[in-house]
């Protein structure tokens, strides 16, 4: 386990479904406000009680998915590469973000205009490697350039499934060689990318795939994910780490979970840098 | 390697290889239809450090080459070419805007509004030239600009493709060796004769640059017999074959050797000077045909038989003949003007013609130059007709053969 670990969360005041981006958002079907508090709350909870140091994000009016901080941009030790959103309806979080960063010291960079990259959403380290997703949100453009930027080896992959649009959903490296997955998101060329180079791939059975047991958080041996993923919870025992549950059914109603509701700060603890 | 024509190069870099984003990016592209062909690729040599491919991408139609550079450039592969080519208007009459795009003789292609266009007249050493409206493109010489005339500048927005990429496999894949005094010339001389049956089967013209020892070697009765049997439609020479040609026509010799028993004549050193006398007075070959002057020979033939020629002057030339053009230009000119169609070219025995008709011959016209001098051939190719094969032999042996392989019945 890192040191000190630090994680950007938002609290969801503005939280809701008020436009449709991915095939989970359903407008018709709305959160429960205080309920969303209340899991966002233990969420956070259960980070804290795991010695994290849990940063706030001030919500504002307006942007109800903003408490998705994972897709604010990726960290890489002092650097923060802002995300270019697809859907403008996200674009205007990113001047918020920015500040943020920018006012805690981290160098705030840019990508060119024309590519498309939503932050730690499609990007995650596991071991010295980029694991990139693209062609529903990011595009494989936007991932090489970082990859340049940094001098680091990214692998993209394809998504291929519209209810897994971010790799988050579907991908979450446990420590440099582990990592959980769920292999209908991925192409055949991705799956191997992933087998030939992740030693320990466990796959995610659809059931628990689809509660999003993919979208995790990882603090040190601890798994934190949401509710109703028993099977998972038992495989990441045989590798002998820890799941705790922590229902976010309110916050599936938007296509995220754990693991979108954090973006962490000092670096993954399977990133090897 | 397909003859797709519809092209575009596209490149990839990152790490395509471990992310196996190459193989699925070729996957991608067969898979729809089309071909590739890897023109440069870089792997990385560390685990971090990344690649680089650039992939040419071809298909039947611009709809399939479309669908295609779409899907793979959600891949990563992005076209290299993604602006037209620029232009300047010339400023001065008879020279290009500096910066000017000089061309060569393979097949070019401009990008126009994001389409690419053929280069029509593609011939090397000169300039872009885009009509007015933007949408076509030819070679222009340097000397026919005119103020104002669009130029291309720059190497943006223009790409050419080798001669070994154009699928003409079938022919002239032996030219790759050098020329060679010391190789049997049989073979090479069979496959001319076949190149120039199938360039005629295929409805396009053979052309003959032809020097004054064809006559002095006694070849052209040879050539007369390939103009009669349709394997010669256009002729470009000096003063000096026509004037030599008409010599034996009206006296027998060649430049005063009598071509029957290879001696001088006597006085037969005024002869040629004669005939170029001769001929002066009537006005040119052709009134000296339709007077029945001129019954014989390769001069005689082409009046007889609808072969243009064009005859082009030099510093050393007697007389010379009325139809001799003395101005370069002028001479350039008309040649130009007769290149479109010809599929093949014949040169024997000139080194000056030879070159001149190389340079103005676009790289996919097959040339087969014979001359006794190996330098001459060597030249040639040196100048950038790469597409030359060459034989060292004189004039009349060569001929010879060639007349008795085209005659051999397949």
């Amino acid at each position: 386990m890192r040191p000190h670990p630090r994680i950007l969360m938002c609290p969801p005041d503005h939280y809701g479904i008020e436009y449709e981006i991915n095939p989970w958002m359903n407008r018709s079907l709305g959160s429960i406000r205080a309920l969303a508090f209340q899991q966002w709350q233990r969420l956070r909870d259960t980070l804290t009680s795991l010695g994290v140091q849990v940063e706030i994000l001030p919500p504002q009016p307006g942007l109800p998915d903003l408490v998705f901080t994972a897709n604010a941009g990726l960290v890489y030790r002092q650097k923060f590469f802002s995300s270019r959103f697809r859907h403008d309806v996200r674009a205007r979080e990113t001047p918020y973000f920015d500040a943020w960063f920018a006012a805690h010291g981290f160098e705030v960079v840019h990508l060119p205009e024309d590519y498309f990259f939503e932050g730690a959403g499609d990007a995650l380290f596991c071991g010295d490697a980029l694991f990139a997703g693209y062609r529903i949100r990011s595009d494989v453009h936007g991932h090489q350039w970082i990859g340049q930027q940094l001098g680091v080896r990214v692998l993209p992959l394809e998504l291929v499934n519209p209810r897994y649009y971010h790799l988050d959903t579907c991908f979450c490296p446990l420590s440099a060689t582990e990592a959980i997955y769920f292999p209908d998101a991925f192409d055949p060329y991705g799956k191997k990318v992933l087998q030939s180079h992740v030693p320990t791939l466990l796959a995610v059975v659809e059931a628990e795939a689809a509660r999003f047991g993919c979208n995790a958080v990882v603090v040190g041996k601890t798994v934190v994910h949401n509710t109703g993923c028993p099977r998972l919870a038992e495989q990441l025992a045989q590798r002998g780490y820890r799941s705790i549950e922590v229902e976010l059914d309110e916050f599936l109603k938007a296509g995220g979970s754990a693991k979108c509701l954090t973006l962490r700060l000092d670096g993954e603890e399977a990133a090897v840098w | 390697m397909s003859d797709a024509r519809f092209v575009e190069e596209v490149e990839i870099q990152g790490h395509i290889i471990d992310s196996l984003l190459l193989p699925k990016i070729l996957d991608e592209i067969l898979t729809r239809g089309g071909s590739y062909e890897i023109r440069d690729i870089r792997i990385g040599k560390k685990q971090t450090d990344p690649s680089y491919a650039r992939i040419q991408v071809r298909a039947d139609s611009q709809e399939a080459l479309d669908d295609i550079l779409d899907q793979i450039h959600d891949h990563g592969a992005v076209p290299t070419h993604v602006a037209d080519c620029e232009t300047q208007p010339a400023d001065i009459a008879g020279a290009y805007p500096e910066g000017f795009y000089c061309t060569t003789n393979f097949r070019t292609q401009v990008r126009l509004q994001g389409e690419w266009i053929d280069v029509e007249d593609q011939e090397m050493d000169c300039g872009i030239l885009i009509d007015p409206e933007g949408a076509a493109a030819r070679c222009i010489p340097m000397t026919q600009v005119q103020v104002g005339d669009r130029i291309v500048v720059g190497r943006r927005g223009v790409r050419v493709f080798p001669i070994e990429q154009q699928g003409r496999k079938e022919l002239f894949e032996f030219m790759s060796s050098a020329v060679s005094s010391e190789k049997p010339k049989g073979v090479t001389v069979r496959e001319i004769a076949q190149a120039m049956k199938r360039t005629k089967a295929a409805g396009e013209k053979i052309l003959a640059v032809l020097g004054p020892a064809v006559v002095h070697t006694g070849g052209s009765e040879l050539v007369c017999r390939l103009i009669r049997e349709g394997y010669l439609h256009i002729l470009f020479a000096g003063n000096a074959l026509a004037t030599h040609d008409m010599e034996q026509a009206f006296y027998g010799t060649s430049l005063g050797i009598s071509l029957d028993r290879g001696l001088p004549a006597e006085e037969g050193h005024e002869h040629h000077l004669r005939t170029i006398n001769r001929i002066r007075r009537i006005g040119g070959i052709r009134p000296a045909v339709e007077r029945g002057i001129l019954t014989s020979g390769i001069m005689y033939e082409c009046v007889r038989h609808g072969i243009p020629y064009v005859l082009a002057g030099s510093i050393r030339d007697d007389g010379p003949i009325p139809d001799v053009i003395t101005d370069t230009l002028a001479a350039q000119a008309e040649m130009r003007r007769h290149i479109p169609g010809v599929g093949m070219c014949l040169m024997v025995a000139t080194t000056l013609h030879s070159i001149a008709t190389g340079n103005l011959l676009p790289a996919w016209v097959k040339v087969a130059c014979i001359d006794i001098n190996p330098s001459t051939v060597t030249k040639l190719m040196d100048r950038g007709s790469v597409q030359t094969i060459g034989i060292v032999s004189d004039a009349e042996p060569f001929l010879r053969s060639l007349v008795s392989e085209l005659n051999r019945s397949d």
